[in-house]
């Protein structure tokens, strides 16, 4: 029995080498990216840059305004997003029964996850801090945010949701439970880590986010507490690490914002992983 | 009494369900004001400055007057056609390896590696870019400068690899085994199974895949702000240094005036951005519906 | 009659079950034979090992041999791509790829290297004929596979199997998804074949092992309790079990 013809060998061996080379690529450009950042940043950040501000009278610099806004944002965004996010999900999957409104709100989500953040930014500029008037601050920022992370709250809840099995339903509904109360006692508390799984990419994409917030929450940053920065011009993290490099043209800086906000990325990573993974063993033990 | 009871029950039950049923609404309410409010707002500099001479014009200089988008315009198609060749065939290689031969630990450690990619803020990207790539692009091609159309295009690939990767891997995983085992058994080796049979098998989901990357490329902003130069030139070439439709939003929007036809004409590239998006959308959905009648 | 397939005491195990226990069976050339025995009996499993489908199970372990024209496929020079090309296979569920009735038909001659137009044309032509549906197909070789009845599915998968030439065709209940008219069809089909394949199916009916088969192999709990002549088999079987089976006692 003769073998492979040569041809087919070499072939072989190429695509077989395409697949290693391309997933190895995908793994060294990752590492790249966090060896750059940890072993450039992590030298500058100090602890007064992470408790102090920027001021040019005092000649100090810190990021701390910046941490504080991004907080701001991200209790504001999720206080809203995720009650509407969560009702959302809760109709598609208990209330719905197919039909227009659904295909309606699940295209009109896809089609929120699918617009660029600097578009977000332009609305919500006009909008909220222009028409509305709240001025640049995080209350606009946090407002415009709402709208992003609506599909990703929708998305997990919807997800967990349909995990749930349908006999517990059915034991709730048989005992003469109303719908509202067998969705609350029953369905919710079993889809919590599905929401929390939710929660933790959304606030991912809260910290990441820079373009949609520019506009609206602002690029300078001051220490005025929470009230304060609802319209005060309020940057977040990732926005000031563009003020840096931009406006100020100080690279060490930026790159310490990049290792913390790289900290942050790395944390949120593995508690997205480890939610998703127990959202994946219950639905799998179905 | 009883009766009384069950109707206010019903009454209420009624009530949560419009309550969750308006929380759906949001998404649908969000959709259709952006895409009112952006035609709204787009639609006069329009207008004002003539669409042939908005889209056509090849010089963009808004102390002149002159408004003439074309240059972002091609330089956004060439960026994301860029990125998408390189960012295509590199991530739908890599989710063929996850999904058919990858060791188990390996993939583990890539499909992590990959979720990572996914995380980092862009504006990580655009530093790093600067950083890093743009003075080896410079070195390596012994330009004036490293900021460029290439240093754009290749952030942008590796940026568009994490979604390419996991809808291609999703798909590729539900190629039948069926398939692949005819394959085998006709005598085609693992690695020739994988391109000729469960490759053109999840042919919809890679193309999926591919338009999920030139809707990220397309509205990438701020990481391609610091590498590509974010100069209003035509793309003549890789080494030119360019600005895009979303750069030209982002790096403009602070200092046009309020209410100046600059200010209003950056909305309008808002719009001509939203339309582009929503085109690709279509082309997708398009392509769903095709392979789901195949 | 030469055998172009023995196995000597093959026994297999999925991790730790054993699935077949020390199988020794002859398969003469240009036969038809019928590997019969309840669900679990091993029979698929047999027959899957013949080429060594086997393999792509995690976990799958094989002692014995397997002598293909005289040489043990399990030896470390032996190609498993070659060896799968002369001893083709039908799968129960007709599986073909999801692309035209042409590129089904012509996947395997382009596989090993053949990419001439003409010389395809003829090969899928052939293979079509060779199979019974070239009537029924030739008028539409660009259309999709999958948009075929599943009978005439399970014939394009046939005359995939075909296009490569193979020199044993192995059959894995390839009729047990189908309707009795499109049964019918590759039973006769199966007839046909036979002048120029050496054949091996496995099967749950009776019935068309009786109607197909010239040699006959009944395997239980992954022993194979008896082989023969089909005709001898059904009419005086040697082991008391054969006999329960073949008159429905159990199974």
């Amino acid at each position: 029995m003769e073998g492979l013809s040569k041809r087919r060998r070499v072939l072989d061996g190429v695509r077989r080498g395409a697949l290693w080379l391309s997933a190895g690529l995908t793994c060294a450009v990752l590492a790249l990216i966090i060896g750059c950042v940890l072993w450039q940043g992590l030298r500058h950040v100090t602890w007064e840059l992470l408790s102090g501000r920027r001021s040019y009278l005092n000649d100090t610099n810190g990021i701390l305004p910046n941490i504080l806004n991004t907080l701001y944002i991200i209790i504001l965004s999720l206080a809203l997003a995720l009650p509407l996010g969560v009702g959302a999900a809760v109709y598609l999957t208990e209330y719905a029964r197919g039909g227009r409104w659904v295909a309606a709100i699940e295209f009109a989500a896809e089609t929120l996850s699918g617009l660029p953040s600097i578009l977000f930014g332009l609305v919500g500029m006009l909008f909220f801090v222009r028409l509305l008037g709240f001025g640049t601050g995080t209350l606009a920022g946090g407002l415009t945010l709402v709208v992003m992370i609506l599909p990703v709250v929708m998305r997990t809840t919807q997800e967990s949701l349909k995990a749930v099995p349908q006999s517990y339903r059915e034991g709730a509904l048989g005992l003469g439970a109303g719908q509202w109360r067998m969705v609350r006692t029953v369905v919710l508390p079993n889809a919590a880590d599905g929401i929390v799984n939710g929660c933790i990419l959304a606030v991912g994409r809260i910290v990441g986010e820079s373009a949609a917030l520019l506009f609206t929450a602002g690029a300078a940053a001051g220490l005025g507490g929470f009230f304060r920065a609802l319209h005060a011009p309020s940057a977040t993290l990732s926005v000031s690490l563009y003020v840096y490099v931009n406006e100020y043209g100080d690279m060490d800086t930026a790159m310490a914002i990049a290792a913390v906000l790289m900290v942050i990325t790395l944390l949120i990573n593995l508690a997205a992983g480890w939610t998703g993974r127990r959202l994946k063993k219950r639905k799998g033990g179905r | 009494m009883a009766h009384e009871k069950m109707l206010s029950r019903k009454r209420m039950e009624g009530a949560i369900k419009a309550l969750f049923f308006l929380c759906g609404l949001t998404a649908v309410g969000a959709v259709l004001f952006i895409s009112v409010y952006l035609v709204c707002a787009g639609t006069p500099a329009i207008q004002e400055i003539g669409l042939a001479r908005f889209v056509l014009g090849d010089a963009w200089n808004p102390q002149q007057e002159q408004y003439g988008i074309l240059p972002f315009l091609l330089t956004s198609v060439a960026g994301t056609g860029g990125a998408v060749l390189l960012g295509v065939p590199m991530g739908v290689l890599t989710a063929l390896f996850l999904a058919k031969t990858a060791p188990p630990r390996w993939a583990g450690a890539i499909r992590a590696a990959v979720a990572l990619l996914a995380g980092i803020p862009s504006v990580v990207y655009g530093l790093v870019g600067m950083v890093v790539l743009v003075p080896a692009v410079q070195r390596a091609f012994s330009l004036p400068s490293g900021a460029n159309l290439l240093s754009a295009v290749l952030v942008l690939s590796v940026m568009i690899l994490p979604s390419i990767v996991r809808v291609a891997e999703t798909a590729l995983r539900a190629v039948p085994r069926e398939y692949e085992e005819a394959s085998l058994a006709l005598g085609a080796t693992p690695t020739e199974t994988m391109f000729r049979v469960s490759l053109p098998a999840a042919r919809s989901g890679v193309a999926t895949a591919a338009a999920l990357g030139v809707g990220r490329a397309l509205g990438e902003a701020m990481a391609i702000i610091m590498v590509s130069g974010n100069v209003a030139n035509l793309p003549a070439g890789p080494f030119t240094a360019v600005r895009f439709l979303t750069t030209a939003i982002a790096s403009e929007m602070n200092y046009a005036p309020m209410g100046s036809l600059w200010r209003r004409a950056l909305f309008s590239i808002g719009l001509v951005l939203f339309l582009f998006i929503m085109l690709v959308n279509a082309a997708l959905h398009a392509v769903i519906r095709g392979a789901g009648e195949d | 009659m030469e055998a172009v397939l023995r196995t000597r005491a093959l026994s297999l195990w999925y991790g730790s079950a054993q699935a077949l226990k020390g199988v020794s069976l002859d398969v003469p050339e240009n036969r038809v034979t019928a590997l019969i025995g309840p669900s679990g009996c091993g029979k698929s499993t047999f027959l899957k090992t013949l080429d060594r489908m086997t393999e792509v199970i995690p976990g799958v372990r094989v002692e014995g041999e397997i002598l293909y024209r005289g040489r043990n496929i399990f030896d470390a020079a032996v190609d498993v791509t070659t060896l799968r090309r002369q001893v083709g296979m039908v799968f129960q569920k007709p599986n073909p790829f999801p692309m035209s009735i042409y590129d089904n038909v012509a996947y395997g001659p382009r596989t090993h290297g053949i990419r001439r137009h003409g010389e395809l044309d003829a090969i899928v032509e052939k293979s079509l004929r060779q199979a019974a549906i070239w009537d029924e197909v030739k008028d539409r070789l660009k259309r999709s596979a999958l948009s075929l009845s599943g009978g005439q599915q399970q014939r394009i998968c046939i005359a995939r199997a075909l296009a490569v030439e193979p020199d044993v065709l192995l059959m894995d209940e390839a009729t047990s998804a189908l309707d009795p008219i499109s049964t019918s069809k590759i039973e006769e089909l199966i007839a046909q074949l036979r002048q120029r394949y050496t054949i091996v199916i496995v099967t749950h009916n009776m019935q068309q092992a009786v109607r197909v088969s010239d040699q006959c192999a009944f395997f239980l709990q992954g022993e194979l309790v008896e082989a023969g002549d089909t005709q001898a088999v059904f009419s005086a079987p040697r082991d008391p079990r054969t006999e329960n089976y073949i008159t429905g006692r159990f199974g």
